[in-house]
């Protein structure tokens, strides 16, 4: 990958590196990835927890769990990596979320007998609009997405409160098939999980294989460096926003199909472990670098751990400061495979330039 | 003076052609009527001093600011950029002193960031992007892994990058902005070979430098500029070193500058080969009692830096600082100040002043322990002390009260003149004292610092307006790049002197 700086090296590597050596780079990459660390990471907590507990994953419960839970959060996470990759963030993903599930419960009830894939256009739109509503204040206010997407966590949560104050949706006012899209499965693997693996692949193709994939890369890199090369940042900023939203209002839809219930606080907390599983896998917080993938891996490891620690007998109390220190250990490991790097790479540069 | 340059190029339409552009920023004018023709299979000369509109040129052709007026062609033809993608589009490519790459993409990515070459479901076809890289390094004699980020590149090989950048673009005027400051020898060497092919190939170049050796050895053509107006054309053939100088200065130094003759008192301040690695080197001077001390110099020189390391905001690797005979401790700018050194810095707006707080505040704020009583402070107290100061220095504000960042640019710069010159310091040490002031205060600011001396402060002054440095200081320390390359008295300072010594390598002594 980097630079073994002598001239030869470059030389053989210069027109097309050979079959073998591009089999043993790919490995060798695979082996370096951040993702194939965590992936790692999540085995080690599935076999341990299952060599303490065999039906963690060997029971149909077990293996159905292992899947589905983390599924939701997989697609939020997803969005959120993109926001964060262009050096953006999204925090009103969970209100997103819960305000999605209501409404969706809502056509439900007030629309007997809407198709479902009416609703579920009408919850992705919805998500989309509350993220263009937060891309535009971003890109065209200039005020960071910090401040703008917490206000926008209290006002969409608040606007959630307002319209369904007690009131709640129950699993009996939703219908069956819905319901059972929820829990249901293919080859006994879930179908949330199935469409969370198809959003994943296309959100990672397009991150990486697409101008407007890359240009997410580079302005998150350097925001300033994207205006001068004139790139259209507003637009790239604005669409990271409406794809997040799009998507915490997909996972609305999922959440209303998996629990059945709804009420005005569903999905609150989802922004921190969005965040959270996207800072795991890699994505650095500063954007400019990481993947969609390892966003989604650090969902499924998050979730997975939080449902490992009680198998393992790990008190509840500690459970989530071991999330925390998950998070920091990855922020920290973040930085001294950054410092090495560039120390790597000034090393490489001193021998050249001699 | 010479003649413009229609007549001494025959053929074809200039690649690129600026006439009596004008830009002003709100009541500055920054270029009254700047003219630029510049033809195709050349290289391109742009100097002038630090102010001189140089840069406000550049980023009106490469979209950054609209002009006011003038005129602006491309091979004959009108044109107007609003952005900087119309620029580009038009086929103007700008290199900065210090390229902005992506530092988390490849080398690679950074060449055809949005222009990636793609197949029909657009995709980027990496494979063929690579391989195109590869070629323009090939042409371009350089070797740099198109794989590895941008990260950790020298800047250098990061210019070479925007090179290949602007020869994929098929640029036809490339403008190089101080492109060999931050180079070493070879590097250097490099990088004009580099421009010669891009020249053969019948490309325009614009090479702006402060370096005369190496506008000499490089380019086919130089205009001068000075104070936003076009001065001169020539082929370099045709004029020296001097020439060039002389047009660059060119004003008449006024007496606008009332220096008092005071009488020199004992040695105050004594800096003593003062080195730090890669930002300045072997600086010694010394600041009499009495004495104003001009330090002169182009930006980015080190004036700043040997300040901030005399001061102990930032340190050194060797020498030594001596107040009085006595060691100032290093990288410590509360024991600098309590021994009596003060430092006024240049960007008054980030680093000298709160700007939401009270003019008492700012003014009282390096005093803050000598007014507490028991740890407290009243507002009597700061009141009190800050009146002096505010009266002295007529600060116009409405109040003591006011926040200082209404006050007009003027009166802010009394005001952190004030914070320093109530801790009564034996040494101020004052960055482009009026620099962004109107002309009024400005004259304000020189009789106050000429009064101070003739009351026995020693003053270091950093200045990039050679009139004021001409007119206030009793003596010139003139630097380039981390050195200092002369020391003239005021008998033998002139606007000649002071430049060549700015942009000249040889030593020059009096």
């Amino acid at each position: 990958m980097t630079s073994v700086a002598t001239p030869d090296t470059r030389r053989t590597n210069a027109p097309g590196p050979k079959k073998g050596n591009a089999l043993t780079a790919g490995i060798g990459h695979f082996f370096k990835a951040r993702e194939t660390s965590i992936l790692i990471a999540i085995v080690v907590v599935v076999v341990v927890a299952t060599t303490k507990n065999p039906s963690f994953v060997f029971s149909t419960d077990g293996w159905r769990d292992l899947l589905l839970t983390p599924s939701i959060l997989v697609l939020v996470a997803v969005g959120q990596a993109m926001v964060i990759i262009t050096r953006s963030v999204d925090l009103s993903v969970g209100s997103t979320l819960g305000l999605t599930a209501y409404l969706t419960g809502r056509l439900f009830i007030d629309v007997p007998g809407i198709p479902i894939i009416v609703v579920f256009v009408a919850g992705v739109a919805f998500g989309a609009f509350l993220g263009l509503i937060n891309g535009a204040l971003v890109a065209f206010a200039k005020v960071p997405a910090l401040v703008i997407t917490l206000g926008t966590l209290y006002a969409y949560r608040g606007i959630n409160v307002l319209w369904a104050g007690s009131d709640r949706i129950n699993a009996s006012d939703l219908p069956k098939p819905f319901l059972a899209l929820g829990t249901g499965s293919i080859l006994s693997i879930p179908l949330l999980t199935i469409l969370a693996l198809i959003v994943l692949v296309i959100a990672a193709w397009y991150m990486r294989n697409t101008r407007g994939g890359r240009e997410f890369y580079a302005i998150g890199s350097d925001p300033d460096a994207a205006k001068l090369y004139g790139l259209r940042v507003t637009r790239r900023i604005l669409l990271a926003f409406v794809a997040s939203g799009a998507l915490a209002g997909l996972a609305g839809v999922l959440y209303a199909a998996r629990y059945g219930t709804v009420n005005s606080q569903a999905g609150s907390g989802w922004e921190l472990d969005a965040v959270g599983a996207a800072v795991i896998g890699g994505v650095a917080i500063f954007g400019g670098s990481g993947t969609v993938w390892g966003a989604a891996l650090g969902a499924v490891l998050l979730l997975t751990i939080n449902r490992a620690l009680p198998i393992i007998g790990v008190p509840d109390f500690w459970q989530r400061a071991v999330v925390g220190v998950l998070i920091i250990g990855a922020i920290v490991l973040d930085r001294l495979l950054s410092l090495r790097q560039s120390r790597k790479l000034l090393e490489a540069r001193d021998d050249t330039d001699v | 003076m010479t003649t413009p340059i229609d007549t001494a190029e025959p053929t074809g339409p200039a690649a690129l052609e600026l006439r009596d552009v004008g830009k002003a920023f709100g009541a500055v004018v920054a270029l009254k009527s700047a003219t630029l023709t510049v033809r195709m299979n050349s290289i391109h000369a742009l100097v002038g001093e630090n102010g001189a509109g140089k840069s406000t040129l550049v980023k009106i052709v490469a979209g950054l600011y609209q002009r006011d007026s003038g005129e602006f062609r491309l091979r004959g033809e009108d044109v107007d950029f609003r952005s900087t993608a119309e620029s580009k589009a038009a086929g103007i490519a700008v290199i900065y002193q210090e390229p902005t790459l992506f530092p988390d993409l490849s080398v690679t990515e950074n060449i055809f960031m949005g222009r990636q070459p793609t197949n029909r479901f657009g995709r980027i076809d990496r494979k063929a992007m690579r391989s195109e890289a590869q070629g323009l390094f090939e042409r371009l004699g350089v070797r740099i892994d198109p794989d590895r980020p941008a990260e950790g590149l020298s800047i250098a090989d990061q210019q070479i990058i925007e090179i290949a950048k602007a020869i994929s673009l098929d640029a036809r005027v490339l403008i190089m902005d101080e492109p060999t400051a931050a180079l070493s020898g070879v590097e250097v060497d490099r990088l004009f070979a580099v421009a010669r092919s891009l020249r053969d190939e019948g490309r325009a170049l614009v090479f702006i430098s402060h370096r005369f050796e190496e506008v000499f050895a490089l380019c086919d053509m130089i205009t001068v500029m000075r104070d936003g107006s076009y001065i001169s054309t020539d082929a370099i053939s045709d004029t020296s070193v001097d020439e060039i100088v002389r047009r660059m200065v060119g004003r008449d130094v006024t007496d606008l500058f009332p220096k008092q003759e005071t009488t020199v008192g004992d040695t105050l301040l004594e800096v003593r080969d003062l080195n730090s690695a890669g930002i300045f080197s072997d600086i010694s001077f010394e600041v009499k009692a009495g004495e104003i001390v001009g330090l002169a110099g182009l930006v980015g020189a080190g004036r700043s830096e040997v300040a901030r390391a005399v001061f102990g905001v930032d340190g050194y690797d060797s020498g030594s600082v001596t107040l009085k005979g006595k060691a100032i401790p290093k990288k410590n700018p509360t024991a600098a100040m309590a021994r009596g050194i003060a430092l006024v810095p240049e960007d008054r707006r980030k680093q000298g002043l709160v700007l939401d707080s009270s003019v008492s505040h700012n003014t009282t704020m390096a005093i803050r322990t000598k007014l507490a009583k028991m740890g407290l402070i009243t507002n009597g107290a700061e009141n009190q002390a800050a009146k002096v100061w505010a009266s002295r220095l007529e600060v116009k504000t409405a109040s003591l009260d006011t926040p200082v960042g209404t006050l007009s640019g003027g009166n802010q710069q009394k005001v952190v003149l004030g914070k320093w010159l109530a801790t009564h310091p034996d040494i101020l040490i004052i960055d482009e004292p009026t620099r962004g002031i109107d002309v009024g205060t400005k004259s304000e600011v020189h009789r106050l610092l000429s009064q101070l001396a003739g009351e026995g402060m020693g003053i270091l002054m950093i200045s990039s307006e050679l009139p004021e440095v001409l007119g206030m200081a009793d003596r010139v320390l003139v630097m380039r790049e981390g050195r200092i390359t002369a020391h003239l008295d005021r008998s033998v300072a002139d606007a000649e002197s002071v430049m060549f010594a700015a942009t000249h390598a040889e030593e020059l002594q009096p």
